[in-house]
């Protein structure tokens, strides 16, 4: 027992030990800053503003589930982060946005016929970004396979920003508005809870696409194949599946939970712009790394959990630290998770360990 | 292939379809009635035009070369149909823009693009249109048709042609008030762009020198390869030795304005060469090395500002060390976590830090260290011996210092046990650790040195701006950076400066490039990493790797023919 701790002592690097002072300097602040926080209330919040953080977290959180699941899958077959998925985001509900909604709004559509209006603009969200996805990975992956690691992943952060100023060249450089949805506003109490009917919404419409998802990959036969590419393509070519054209279902499936989520986005944020994807993107590829990476149930639950302590976090830490302006500080905070997860468990909550080719 | 003597009709339609998409796209994005105004020959050809035009050229040009077996008519008739193909979409576009009120929807679809792809004729300039579009499709064959010895002087002649014309405006404004440069000017110049009988004279020029430098060009090699070692190294020397005099007299050539640029151009140099060891010697990603410019400006902002932020007063050189010191201990700070990180996750968490660099400095929390949103003002200039270098021409001479500075540093450290130790590291770190590499070590150092460059970076640019403003350290400019590395060829130091040069300079004089710059970066980086993954300007390792496989195959058949 003794002799097996000082083995264990004596290979303790000065790498080894940074890291773990850094980790109890963390874990140091944050405890610090909740009992701030507790005893002292500095920022005079109620229950009630509690809770409504709560709920925008979690309704923020169920879109980076949504964006997170193509972060998982494609990582899942391709071993590769792809840098430009949060565009797929943005281009599919910007293109529905102009090209749909707006139009139904103004021939006075939208609002009579809510539910049908809101699916047409998702199915074209979707198809668009599906649309993008395939483009991408037809043109800027897929020649590159074989190509060193970091070949493709600059493709991807090239195609990131050709979506992006694309689009801002094509409908233009302002923020466009996103059409009200009159049945969706106002709130509704729930077991005395008053909660915003378009979040509920966007949780329930989360829930559905993220089961619909999951029974896809589970039980279908592409999802089959999809697994078991990302287990081992070579074997799973031998095994018959065609191994291109799995991927390619990969990016489209993934590309239309990011349009999907494009329309959440609509409800919640009402404004589309062409920079939209680009910190909702790293933010779900945090949910997905906080997750496990490759994991579809574990991307939910990261995004879930990321949204809520996004939310929650700032106020609650660094709000006892005596810290101004804690909203500000809301991306350094989910970032600062990321590190912090890859530092300390880079498998995620539900992931299994990496094998060191992976991470 | 030379047996196939049939015309690919298949192929006809598939190319007519991607360039007329690609056409009515470059038209819809903006970039036609953006790049309309700027004139390569005067009231001829603009950048526009050649927007609207040049996939139908290169297109018919890629078509008839790829059907090199059919019949020489044939193909340029082939190119010809290509061309009309090609006018499907914009025609179109033309024709539904006002009926469906394509505006609402695309913005860049105005009455000015409608106007320019009309010749401002309404619908009777249609036919000229399309006329156009069938004669850019021939030209795209004729270019293919003809032998190499012949097309080599003609690319080069419409290359400089095209250059010079795209520059005209600040070259007028530099060089052409006065003495010489009016008389060329009154010659070769219109208001806007190149007169045409400028660009024939140009062209004839550079097309003459190219094929007689074609026809020469081995003797001369033949002459100096003939030389005496003694003689030879002279020349070598001789050449380095004008290079340093055109670099000393570089300001006084180029004027107030153009120096400006170079400056700009010179920062990025200087960021570049260090995130060049970061990515191109240690095959490290990172995506926010903004940050350690950001950590150099602002402790230089905040160590010599005269107004509210400033701390302690100190001159430029007192607070130089301390600057870059800043910066290569938040390159430590920040390269500890990320040690155990590889590729993807490294590019990413980086990116993070950028981020909260950006966000911390913005941030209520520091504003009574950095200024919020309004930044540190009222940065002195630097001083030396007694004057302040305030004037652009000054500034030249201490960015070209540092440009030295680092650029020697890099190219030591490139040869040196740390170089080599760094580029066992990038091609595979277990094998570079089982070789007994110290990885730890190893990284660090790379991103303290990259961090070095970068905070010196910095440091300049609070003294050339007088001030540091959060919103100057967005991720554009670690993206730019990257971009400019990856365009040059990573690892390779005179591709930092070409990749600075294209990718810094042009957009500074090309004001249209502001808006639509990502886009080509994204489209540049894409296709750099598609078709020349070694860059521009390739170090002679990456060029040997990544074309390793192709001799091999080459002289592989060799042997088999053999």
């Amino acid at each position: 027992m003794i002799e097996n701790l000082r083995k264990r002592l004596r290979n303790l690097s000065a790498l080894d030990v940074t890291l773990w002072i850094f980790r109890l300097f963390i874990i140091v602040i944050v405890i610090w800053g909740i009992i701030g926080t507790v005893s002292r209330n500095p920022l005079n919040m109620g229950a009630a503003q509690w809770r409504d953080l709560i709920v925008a977290g979690l309704a923020q959180g169920s879109l980076y589930a949504l964006i997170a699941l193509g972060y998982t899958m494609v990582y899942g077959v391709l071993l590769m982060i792809n840098f430009s998925h949060g565009e797929f985001f943005m281009a599919g509900i910007f293109t529905a946005t102009v090209f749909v909604a707006i139009p139904l709004d103004q021939a006075g559509l939208w609002n009579r016929y809510p539910l049908p209006s809101l699916l047409l603009v998702g199915l074209v969200s979707m198809a668009t970004s599906m649309g993008v996805a395939v483009l991408t990975e037809r043109v800027a992956y897929r020649p590159l396979r074989r190509a060193p690691r970091l070949v493709p992943l600059i493709t991807a952060i090239g195609a990131s920003f050709f979506w992006q100023y694309f689009f801002r060249g094509l409908y233009g450089s302002g923020i466009t508005a996103f059409p009200t949805v009159q049945a969706l506003e106002g709130q509704w109490t729930v077991v005395g809870f008053q909660i915003g009917k378009a979040q509920v919404a966007v949780m329930i419409a989360s829930l559905i696409l993220l089961v619909a998802l999951y029974t896809f990959v589970m039980r279908t036969k592409t999802g089959r194949a999809m697994r078991a590419v990302s287990e081992n393509k070579d074997v799973a070519a031998l095994m018959g599946i065609d191994v291109d054209r799995i991927i390619v279902i990969t990016f489209a499936v993934g590309a239309a939970m990011a349009g999907a989520a494009g329309v959440l986005y609509g409800l919640l944020y009402r404004q589309v712009h062409f920079f939209m994807g680009f910190v909702p993107g790293i933010k779900a590829f945090t949910a997905a790394v906080l997750g496990g990476i490759g994991s579809v149930p574990g991307a939910a639950l990261g995004g879930l959990f990321l949204g809520l302590f996004e939310a929650i976090a700032p106020n609650l830490v660094l709000g006892g630290l005596g810290i101004p302006g804690t909203n500000q500080l809301k991306d350094v905070v989910a970032f600062t998770m990321l590190v912090l997860i890859l530092m300390f468990r880079p498998q995620g909550l539900l992931g299994e360990r990496l094998g060191r080719h992976k991470a | 292939m030379a047996t196939k003597t049939r015309f690919n009709g298949g192929e006809l339609v598939r190319f007519g379809l991607f360039a007329t998409i690609v056409t009515a796209l470059l038209a819809a994005v903006g970039l036609v009635t953006t790049f309309g105004e700027r004139d390569i020959i005067g009231g001829v050809l603009s950048v526009g035009s050649i927007f609207l035009f040049g996939v139908a050229v290169g297109a018919a040009f890629l078509l008839t070369r790829r059907n090199s077996g059919a019949p020489w008519a044939i193909r340029l008739v082939g190119g010809t149909l290509l061309g009309l193909f090609t006018s499907i979409l914009p025609l179109l576009i033309v024709l539904l823009a006002e009926p469906l009120g394509l505006r609402r929807f695309l913005p860049n679809i105005s009455p000015d693009l409608i106007a320019i792809m009309t010749f401002g004729q309404g619908v009777a300039g249609l036919p000229i249109l399309v006329l156009i579009f069938a004669v850019a499709g021939l030209l795209g064959a004729v270019l293919a048709l003809l032998s190499a010895s012949v097309r080599r002087p003609l690319f080069a002649g419409l290359l400089v042609v095209f250059v010079v014309g795209l520059l005209s405006e600040t070259i007028i404004l530099s060089w052409g008030n006065q003495g010489l440069g009016l008389a060329i000017r009154r010659v070769a110049f219109a208001a806007r762009g190149l007169s045409p009988l400028g660009a024939l004279l140009l062209f004839l020029l550079v097309a003459g020198i190219n094929a007689l430098w074609n026809w020469r060009s081995g003797w001369v090699r033949e002459r100096i390869g003939a030389l005496p070692p003694a003689p030879r190294q002279g020349l070598r020397w001789g050449g380095i030795a004008l290079g340093i005099l055109v670099l000393l007299f570089l300001p006084v050539l180029l004027r107030s304005y153009l120096t400006e640029v170079i400056n700009n151009v010179g920062l990025y140099i200087l960021m570049g060469l260090g995130l060049n060891i970061v990515v191109g010697f240690a095959g490290l990603l990172d995506l926010g090395y903004v940050a350690f410019y950001a950590i150099g400006a602002y402790t230089m902002g905040i160590l010599t500002s005269t107004g509210r932020l400033g701390l302690a007063g100190l001159t430029w050189w007192e607070a130089l060390p301390i600057a870059v010191l800043m910066a290569i201990t938040a390159g430590v700070i920040l390269g500890v976590p990320v040690l155990r990180m590889r590729g993807d996750y490294l590019a990413i968490v980086t990116l993070g830090f950028g981020e909260i660099i950006r966000i911390l400095a913005t941030s209520d929390f520091l504003a009574p260290l950095t200024g919020g949103p309004q930044g540190v003002l009222q940065i002195p200039n630097v001083p030396f011996f007694g004057m302040s270098l305030i004037k652009p021409e000054h500034l030249y001479y201490l960015i070209l210092a540092g440009c030295l500075l680092a650029f020697f540093v890099s190219w030591r450290l490139r040869d040196s046990r740390m170089g080599r130790q760094w580029m066992a590291m990038r091609e595979d770190e277990d094998v570079a650790e089982a070789m007994g590499i110290n990885l730890v070590k190893t990284k660090l150092l790379a991103f303290a040195t990259g961090a070095a460059f970068s905070g010196l970076s910095g440091t300049i640019l609070a003294a050339k701006l007088n001030s540091v403003f959060p919103h100057s350290m967005s991720l554009y400019v670690s993206i730019n950076v990257l971009c400019l590395i990856i365009i040059g060829g990573m690892g390779s130091l005179p591709g930092v400066i070409v990749g600075a040069l294209l990718l810094i300079g042009l957009p500074e004089l090309l004001r249209e490039f502001a808006e639509y710059r990502m886009l080509m970066y994204g489209v540049l980086l894409i296709l750099i990493m598609l078709s020349r993954p070694e860059g521009f300007w390739p170090s002679e390792v990456a060029k040997r790797e990544l074309h390793a496989r192709e001799e091999v195959a080459v002289t592989g058949n060799a042997n088999t023919a053999g």
